[in-house]
């Protein structure tokens, strides 16, 4: 029957043409949603410039960006890895498994974390990270004793906090923020309760086991872990008045009508606070180029330099005005990508 | 037995009941209860379609700003000097200038319009031109490559505004909003206002929001749902193609020619069980299978519409079968009758009666499969893809792209609010396509339906 003719011949054209279309001609970028929107911009202003098509850039967070970039070497496989934290060991290792070797690691700059809550509510404007600790951690000294977290409201451990009940909405664990949290935050509250050495005396002075210990959080509810996107922590903090959310610097000030920012340790976030190191919570964005690809796939060192150009990741670029805080050692991140050093070969 | 010596028809006994014209009580309680569950069906109409009306209010309100955008309209002078140091008109050399060369072209155009129009404004040029889309040095460095030989020449522009001004304009932004904004400030929005007065900056339709593709986060005055759009329409086209011949070839043997035995249950019981998979198992069965087992591209409609082919065969099979039995056997026993084979009866007598529902069905999984974003999270097409409109079926086919389900998804988590306004356009949009497809659906089997 022609019909069926019809059927076959399609499918052998569908996958004829699929076999031909191996060859990929625009470079493939996942990774952290911190970075996504700084990548989309590079990426348009690549297509823009150059002859190259628009690079693709997918989300997904950090870890699952690099999960993806460590699946192996080939054009079904993305070129470059967007993260909000540093490639672990682990990850290295995983990618080394697969036959992906040589990865050249770009810091693009310094982004910052803030805690924001309602623009009409209640106004913490006294954090420090032992504020936090306490707030969210799964136990706490009390009386030079560990005991399981029973605090419900701010005022309840820090006077000059407002009476209101604790609620926290912070990032799940696939996100890389979180990490950053942790380990900037509540680690530091955690030594500065001294939790950390209750810990350490009740396990016998591992440091590691009792830092770990420091992470747990409270799971009665009053810190939420976001799964999703800012957009979500957002809408949970419109319609819970005296909630407080963890937020990139970058999506705060695009809200600006609607979120308050708090300060931690009596410095307000802003890209000046934290360029000079004053803001205690910034951590380093990278992304991940695999060397095998560069010259396989079409404008991946270019998009690559472009990225990490003065125009682009300087002060005065876009990237800089969206609300990251620029690399003041962006020379160097440059002459890594031009000389295509690997990871090992340039720390 | 009771109920016969109960009939009031035996004389025996003093009738039970009064007269049918006088209501007792038990009569009005049923009647009362008949009246309750009249009330109670209304009361569950009354909330669906306020639901239905919120929703559309809410949509239409929330999103008919996005087809409106503001634009500025300017003379750029296109210096020789900056845009073509040589004077050869070498579009290699052209090139080189990027969009940051273009910048300050702007900035003039602006100094001399407030020049000659006589606005007044302490702005300096940079911030002047800030009010400006990011993208109009990108407009303007296509004119110029496209139209080399207007170096030197004035020409009027017609820039997009950003995304803040456009928002004062439609009130979503507002002088008190932006007290903590870096974006904007209180003169630009003064200068705005001047422009506004003068004519230069006014609101319009915006087709390129129709027509447009994805832009990034800096600049959602340009973003538009156009290269999407053809993203689902390749999608829809690899999910026609294969999956109407394959759901109709499989339901016709089986309805038709397959025995009634076990394996034939099992396969029925099957495709009833797929129909209900949830639609993100069929996306972790596409990354597996078609890109990391047959190395297809990711990202691309082919496998979307390959995963959203699998998810649509039930649906069409389901609804072939019924069409199918719905066609009288006495159809098919005249056709046998007559002579014809048991092919020849299926092909010329039941199938062409069984045509319009069958593809009723096929609009309807088509629709299903058009509004579908889960599968896709998995292969690749949510995320800043939408970005190179395909320029051949091959790569329409190939090259990456997203949906439009995923692209409002996409738009809706970004930070910008102005992303936001333009989900709910983009919802907009898939719905007027939604309500076309089932308007056709029923127009189709309204025109041609036979009942017996």
């Amino acid at each position: 029957m022609s019909f069926a003719k019809m059927t076959v011949s399609g499918l052998a054209l569908a996958a004829l043409s699929a076999t031909a279309a191996v060859a990929r001609d625009q470079v493939q970028v996942a990774g952290s949603s911190t970075v996504l929107p700084y990548a989309s911009i590079v990426a348009e202003a690549f297509g823009e410039n150059f002859d190259f098509p628009t690079p693709v850039v997918e989300s997904g967070g950090s870890s699952a960006g690099l999960k993806r970039f460590c699946e192996g070497v080939g054009e079904n496989t993305i070129d470059v890895a967007n993260a909000s934290r540093k490639i672990k060991d682990s990850e290295v290792k995983a990618c080394a498994d697969a036959g992906v070797t040589d990865i050249i690691e770009v810091r693009i700059g310094y982004d910052g974390i803030v805690f924001a809550s309602q623009l009409n509510g209640p106004a913490y404007d006294a954090f420090e990270p032992a504020d936090l600790y306490n707030a969210l951690a799964a136990k706490v000294v009390k009386d030079g004793a560990l005991v399981d977290n029973t605090y419900a409201q701010w005022a309840d451990f820090n006077g000059d906090l407002p009476a209101e009940d604790i609620v926290a909405f912070i990032p799940g664990t696939k996100h890389g923020t979180r990490e950053v949290f942790e380990e900037k935050v509540i680690l530091a509250g955690c030594e500065a309760t001294g939790a950390l050495e209750a810990y350490k005396a009740e396990n016998g002075g591992d440091e590691k086991a009792a830092e770990k210990s420091c992470m747990t959080l409270r799971t009665d509810g009053k810190s939420v872990d976001i799964d999703g996107d800012y957009t979500e922590t957002l809408a949970r903090i419109d319609s819970n008045p005296n909630g407080i959310g963890v937020f990139g610097l970058a999506f705060y000030e695009n809200n600006t009508d609607k979120l308050k920012v708090a300060t931690m340790s009596g410095v307000a976030a802003s890209t000046e606070s934290i360029a000079s190191g004053e803001y205690p919570v910034s951590r380093p964005l990278f992304f991940y180029i695999k060397k095998a690809h560069i010259g396989v796939i079409p404008g991946l060192k270019e998009f690559a330099e472009f990225f990490v150009s003065d125009e682009i990741a300087g002060p005065d670029g876009p990237l800089a005005q969206y609300g990251l805080v620029s690399d003041p050692e962006l020379a160097d991140t440059q002459a890594v990508v031009s000389e295509e050093k690997t990871m090992g070969n340039n720390s | 037995m009771t109920d016969i010596t109960n009939l009031p028809g035996n004389a025996a006994e003093p009738r039970k009941h009064g007269s049918l014209l006088e209501k007792d009580a038990r009569t009005a309680r049923r009647n009362a209860a008949e009246k309750r569950f009249q009330v109670y069906g209304m009361v569950a109409i009354g909330i669906g379609l306020l639901m239905l009306v919120i929703l559309v209010v809410n949509i239409f309100s929330q999103g008919l700003g996005a087809f409106q955008q503001t634009f500025v309209t300017l003379e750029v002078q296109l210096d020789e000097s900056k845009l073509d140091k040589n004077g050869n008109r070498n579009l290699e050399e052209i090139k080189k200038v990027s969009t940051f060369g273009y910048a300050p072209l702007i900035q003039q155009a602006f100094e001399a319009k407030v020049a000659a129009d006589g606005i007044e404004t302490a702005l300096p040029g940079k911030a002047m031109a800030d009010i400006l889309s990011k993208s109009a040095a990108a407009q303007l460095r296509d004119f110029v490559i496209a139209n080399p030989d207007e170096i030197g020449k004035t020409v009027e522009f017609r820039f997009l505004a950003n995304s803040r001004v456009d928002g004062y304009l439609k009130g979503r932004v507002t002088r008190e909003s932006i007290v903590n904004d870096k974006n904007v400030t209180a003169e630009q929005l003064d200068f705005v206002d001047a422009l506004k007065e003068d004519g230069v900056l006014a609101k319009t339709f915006n087709m390129s929001f129709i027509t447009g593709a994805d832009a990034s986060d800096q600049r959602p005055e340009d973003a538009g749902m156009g290269v999407s759009m053809l993203g689902s329409l390749f999608m829809m086209l690899v999910v026609l193609i294969l999956s109407l011949p394959i759901g109709v070839a499989a339901s016709i043997y089986l309805e038709e020619f397959a025995a009634k035995n076990w394996l034939t249950d099992i396969i029925e019981v099957n495709i009833s069980n797929l129909a209900a998979v949830p639609s993100i198992v069929f996306g972790i069965l596409g990354l597996a299978v078609f890109i990391n087992y047959m190395h297809l591209p990711m990202s691309a409609p082919l496998v979307g519409g390959l995963v959203l082919t699998l998810m649509t065969l039930p649906t069409i099979i389901i609804s072939t079968r019924a069409s199918l039995k719905a066609v009288p056997p006495s159809i098919r026993d005249a056709a046998l009758g007559v002579g014809a084979s048991k092919m020849q009866a299926v092909f010329h007598h039941v199938l062409p009666l069984a045509a319009p529902g069958i593809l009723t069905g096929t609009i309807i999984g088509l629709a299903q499969a058009l509004g579908e974003t889960a599968p896709l999270l998995l292969i690749g097409m949510v995320g800043f893809i939408a970005s190179n409109a395909p320029d051949s079926i091959a790569s329409g086919l190939l090259s990456p792209n997203s949906a439009m389900p995923a692209q409002i998804y996409e738009w809706a988590k970004r930070a910008d609010p102005a992303f936001y306004e333009r989900a709910w356009g983009g919802i907009i949009i898939l719905l007027l396509f939604l309500i076309t497809m089932n308007t056709v659906a029923v127009i189709l089997r309204r025109r041609f339906e036979r009942r017996w």
